[in-house]
């Protein structure tokens, strides 16, 4: 049997950590990792953050990041080990045997040139083709990709094209050169749910269509069971499971691998309106100061006591928007905010201070949520002492309480934020709301800045606190998944409008209006074969139509 | 109209209108300080009548504004007003000495300006290694110093030790090109000095900046060799900083010509400022404050303006 | 003093070391300050350790009295400086609206004239004293201090704990100093060491100019003046100042670096 296209073998890559106030020390990033790949088949990478999946996939580019050193092991492309290749052998094999599509393709791209001079450069540097004929497959792979006016797409500059136009472009980049191997770094992670499918699907087809290797890099299993032949399951640099797709998804046998598998699979009762209405958000439209459009039109909803109202849009959409109009950090231009009954001030400044106990919030990004100058202690005491005037032993033991009901432990009251992990620091913001004894949280995509399993404990512990607490959520989501795990009602917003509210049931079942539908479509499926029926799905419809 | 033209002349505006509010500032900065200027020149023991007779002839005795708007206009039709200590027209004397300061300046920056970015581009290849460690070990000693103390220094070392050029700067017209670029070699050399550390400092920084970016590593990753990268790749995205450093540079350099004038006894805008301080000649101050001003204003102007004609973002809009 | 790098400590010594020589100049210096205790510029010997200067005085002498003077200007201009120059910066960064055009337009505008002559215009109509040196130097500054506090302030005022602070409805003073303060220290207390190297240069280059520190009272700067004659004859008692400068900005500027790299390194998780 030929050799594989490529066969890493007992990799070791380790870098260089700069802990303050001690000298630099060398740390391991990846240790033992072993896989081979052959012509034409897509190997997917998957594991959380600091798995080592990116510096896995450069080093088969033998490319470190920022002071990262591949330090053991070897890496065979082509039947040789390029980790001994010299600098020119090296450029030879970037760029035209293995080419990389980044994860931020606006970053990706430099802003000063032309996206054709970017595209075909590699092509035309390493001899893989004339100037013309380079341009020509660019345009053929434009069209391929379903970039609009394949012409003259190229023309432009990046910052002129839209973000998933611009990961298209850069999955031409670095298909135009024919490669044997294309490394995707997480190219749908930065686009919206509705973006992320068309682009998926394009990068899909034109592997398939050029019968270019891969190794596809995620954090999200569905997504990756969609390209993939097989699947490495990576944790702290070390390799978990190692199969093929049908094998991880449908019979995973590690219990990491069958935890990522089961991730988003939390089902949660939706409760029955109960007519008591905690907030009442009626007619609101909104702008904000300087600008000439509305980001709120018209936006009514209401949420009981003590159950979740789910506001799900894409980027753009006003879902947060409306969590400012509600906390009166952005006075409505119309409509009014009711809360138990009594009107709400529109600003701030006019409300009274039980009227901002009662409405707490948690935000996206924990780490710039918590003064990093303050303890744990005092981030959770404050709204203790502040609201209930509580000093002290007794604030202390108020903390104490708290920190037990978030599950995390006693001795974390005199840390700071920067000694938690991303998962504690959003349990420690959890906490700080619930000192206040509200009745209703507001939460702004708590979960999206989190790795799935982190981010499955944090929607558990939310769940288990509302029964204890009685506690309303509005939770703001891009995501569909979390939707269904924890909402009673749901509302989706599409340019600053609520074009669909109901209880959980009404929402999610059909008839659907169109934008519903494409987005209800667009979330991926913990399933293979998943992509082809949505496309299929699709086609027919707009066919129908 | 194309948004970069709008943004230049906004720009061009702006800096017109920042001269302008210069202008009083300068103004107010020496007549409406408390105290008496006339009191201030002549000093305690004056006489009432000597008082009296310079107030008339400074025009104190009318309102400021009235005093600020002929300064003004005077100004705009090139009439600098006469000088107190010898009565000669200050626009006639500043002539010959600004022209001499920016023959000193000009070439200060044809040595510096290179060398600077040259410099900035060593450091930046040899990152943490020791020519890096070196340039910036030297440029941090440099920007300890004192500009007068360089010139002190290097005047003490090559000129008096070494014998090589003149510890005085005189140059007149009677001078050939060369025999003056001898003279002001060493001031030359002095203001390379102070000036460089900066710009070095700041062409490090933005080209690091440029080479730390996301599309530096798309470009390595295409098998691009080292120099296609940074002359296809980086060069372009770092003009405009680098640009920029080296306007605001010169903006320094202008000022710290004035130093550099005395200490060599060079016969420029700065050693005629700095007399007239201290002979409190306020006409003659305050037309030197507004010529500085404007250079400065305007090169930091231009270094706007290079940015924004840099920028792809504004110069291909959407 | 655990965990503090070689170069910082170094920085401290030396600070440490100008400062109780400015603050023991009377005790440290071995003559008096304007004695005439030998010939024109005698070279170093035992009993002046540095040779006499242009009239000559004994030039160690003179150097720690004008350490004094040039060390207390700098440093009280740096206060000035500071406490106006972070004091509106804040206000501006956290009032925002009119206040903050206002201010910022005024700070642009003087910022417009180069510092250097900027002082010079005014001192041409201003008694040379030294609480005017400071009063003009500390001001002119402060305008480089705002732009600071104002841009750490803004950056701050818009994080996440912040809104949170308000949101919880707590009132202005504990969002400055609080909230924004602790978070905004660090840098402030860097740049005060460069304002302060800054503020050492100028008085240093007012003085050499004649228009700072006035005789017979000593200051480095005026040290230069008072013997760079000498340099043509060979005699480098103009250059001791520059030595004084160079170590005294060097350490100090070592001492900055530290405090800044501990606050970027305090903020932590990032980039992993």
């Amino acid at each position: 049997m030929a050799d594989p296209l490529l066969k890493v073998r007992d990799l070791k890559i380790e870098a260089t950590a700069y802990p303050p106030g001690e000298p630099p020390q060398d740390i391991t990033i990846v240790e033992g990792v072993s896989f081979a790949l052959e012509k034409g088949r897509v190997l997917g990478l998957i594991g959380e953050s600091g798995a080592g999946k990116s510096t896995i996939g450069l080093s088969a580019m033998a490319y470190g990041r920022g002071g990262v050193r591949i330090t053991g092991g070897e890496v065979w492309v082509n039947g040789r080990d390029v980790l001994k290749l010299g600098t020119a052998g090296l450029r030879r094999l970037r760029g035209a045997e293995v080419s990389y599509v980044a994860q931020s393709a606006a970053a990706a791209f430099n802003p000063a040139r032309k996206i054709m001079d970017q595209v075909i450069e590699a092509t035309i540097i390493h001899g893989r083709a004339s100037r013309q004929a380079a341009h020509a497959r660019a345009v053929a792979l434009f069209s391929k990709l379903s970039l609009p006016e394949p012409e003259t797409f190229g023309d432009r500059y990046p910052h002129q094209v839209s973000g998933g136009q611009l990961q298209r472009a850069m999955t031409a980049l670095a298909l135009c050169p024919e490669p044997e191997l294309v490394i995707f770094d997480e190219p749908t992670t930065a686009l919206d749910v509705t973006t992320q499918i068309d682009v998926l699907a394009a990068i899909k087809d034109a592997i398939r269509d050029t019968g270019v290797a891969a190794l596809y890099i995620t954090h999200d299993l569905a997504v990756v069971a969609q390209v993939s032949d097989d699947i490495m399951v990576l944790q702290g640099g070390h390799q978990v499971e190692y199969g093929t797709a049908e094998q991880i998804i449908n019979a995973p046998r590690e219990d990491y691998t069958r935890a990522l598998v089961s991730v988003r699979s939390i089902r949660h009762e939706e409760k029955q309106p109960g007519g008591d209405p905690v907030l009442e958000v009626s007619n609101v439209t909104a702008r904000y100061k300087g600008t000439k459009f509305d980001v709120l039109h018209d936006v009514s909803v209401a949420l009981d006591a003590g159950q979740t109202l789910a506001v799900v849009g894409e980027s753009g959409s006003g879902k947060s928007t409306l969590a400012r109009v509600i906390t009166g950090l952005l006075p409505p231009a119309h409509g009014q905010i009711a809360f138990a009954g009594r009107r709400l001030s529109p600003d701030l400044a006019g409300r009274t201070r039980d009227d901002l106990r009662e409405v707490q919030m948690i935000y996206q990004m924990a780490d710039v949520a918590m003064n990093p100058r303050q303890t744990v202690g005092t981030i959770i005491g404050r709204p203790l002492q502040f609201y209930f005037g509580h000093r002290g032993a007794e604030k202390r033991r108020r903390v104490t309480e708290l920190l037990e009901k978030i599950e995390l432990g006693t001795g974390y009251i005199d840390r700071y934020p920067a000694e938690l992990s991303g998962g504690q620091k959003q349990r420690v913001c959890i906490a700080r709301a619930l000192a206040a004894e509200p009745r209703m949280i507001i939460c702004d995509e708590v979960t999206s800045a989190l790795d799935p399993l982190v981010a499955d404990g944090i929607l558990k512990l939310l769940l288990d606190l509302q029964k204890i607490e009685n506690v309303a959520y509005l939770f703001i989501t891009h995501d569909l998944a979390t939707v269904r795990a924890i909402a009673d009602s749901i509302a989706v917003m599409y340019q600053g409008r609520v074009v669909r509210y109901g209880t959980k049931s009404q929402v999610l079942s059909p008839p659907f209006d169109d934008y519903t539908d494409l987005l209800l479509s667009s979330v991926p499926e913990m399933k293979l074969g998943w992509l082809e029926e949505v496309i299929a799905h699709r086609k027919m419809e707009s066919a129908g139509h | 109209m194309h948004p970069v033209v709008k943004l230049v002349v906004q720009r061009v505006a702006l800096g017109l209108l920042l001269l302008l509010a210069a202008s009083v500032l300068i103004f107010a900065g020496t007549m409406i300080l408390p105290g008496d200027v006339a009191q201030s020149i002549l000093g305690q023991s004056a006489t009432p009548e000597a008082l009296a007779n310079l107030r008339a002839e400074l025009g104190l005795n009318e309102p400021p504004v009235t005093r600020y708007f002929n300064w003004l206009f005077g100004v705009l039709q090139g009439d600098l007003g006469t000088a107190l200590t010898n009565g000669q027209d200050i626009a006639t004397s500043m002539g010959r000495r600004l022209s001499n300061t920016l023959f000193l300046a000009f070439w200060a920056a044809v040595v510096a300006v290179p060398l600077a970015i040259f410099l900035g581009l060593l450091s930046v290849l040899y990152r943490d290694r020791w020519p890096d460690k070196l340039i910036s070990a030297v440029s941090l000693a440099s920007i300890s110093i004192p500009e007068f103390l360089i010139g002190y220094v290097l005047m003490y070392f090559v000129a008096v030790q070494l014998g090589w050029f003149s510890t005085v700067a005189m140059i007149n017209d009677s001078m050939s090109v060369l025999e003056k670029l001898n003279a002001i070699a060493l001031p030359v050399a002095v203001l390379t000095l102070v000036v460089l550390a900066h710009m070095m400092r700041m062409t490090r920084a933005a080209i690091l900046n440029v080479m730390q970016s996301a599309y530096i590593e798309t470009a390595e990753l295409k098998g691009l060799s080292a120099f296609r990268v940074i002359f296809r790749h980086a060069f372009p995205n770092a003009i405009a900083p680098v640009v920029n450093v080296v306007m605001l540079n010169l903006a320094y350099l202008v000022v710290g010509v004035v130093v550099i004038e005395v200490v060599f006894v060079y016969p420029g805008m700065g050693q005629y400022l700095v007399d007239h301080v201290s002979k409190r000649d306020v006409p003659v101050v305050q037309a030197c404050g507004l010529v500085f001003a404007a250079v400065y204003i305007g090169l930091n102007m231009v270094a706007d303006i290079v940015a924004i004609l840099a920028n792809p973002r504004l110069r291909h809009p959407k | 003093m655990r965990g503090v790098p070689v170069s910082a400590l170094i920085g401290f010594f030396f600070t440490a070391a100008y400062f109780l020589g400015a603050i023991f100049a009377p005790l440290v210096a071995p003559y008096g300050l304007a004695e005439v205790v030998g010939d024109v510029w005698e070279p170093a010997s035992r009993t002046h350790l540095l040779g006499t200067d242009s009239i000559g005085r004994d030039l160690l002498t003179r150097m720690i009295y004008g350490g004094r003077t040039t060390i207390f200007i700098a440093t009280m201009a740096t206060l000035l400086s500071f406490v106006t120059g972070s004091v509106l910066g804040f206000l501006a960064a956290v009032l925002g609206g009119w206040m903050d055009q206002v201010m910022s337009r005024l700070v642009d505008l003087l910022m417009s004239i180069p510092t250097l002559i900027f002082a010079l215009v005014v001192l041409s109509v201003m008694p040379v004293t030294i609480p005017v040196l400071i009063v003009v130097m500390g001001l002119l500054d402060s305008t480089r201090v705002y732009r600071l506090a104002r841009a750490v302030a803004v950056d701050i005022n818009v994080m996440d704990f912040v809104e949170a602070a308000r949101l919880r409805g707590e009132g202005r003073g504990w969002v400055i100093f609080r909230e924004i303060l602790p978070n905004a220290l660090s840098p402030l207390v860097a740049e005060m060491g460069l304002r302060f190297i800054f503020a050492v240069l100028f008085v240093s280059t007012l003085s050499f100019l004649g228009l700072g520190v006035q005789p017979p009272a000593a200051d480095w700067g005026g040290i230069v003046k008072e013997n760079k004659d000498g340099i043509v004859y060979g005699i480098p008692a103009a250059l001791v100042p520059a030595f004084a400068i160079a170590t005294l900005a060097i350490s100090v500027n070592l001492v900055a670096d530290w405090v800044l790299n501990r606050t970027t390194s305090l903020k932590g998780g990032r980039g992993g």
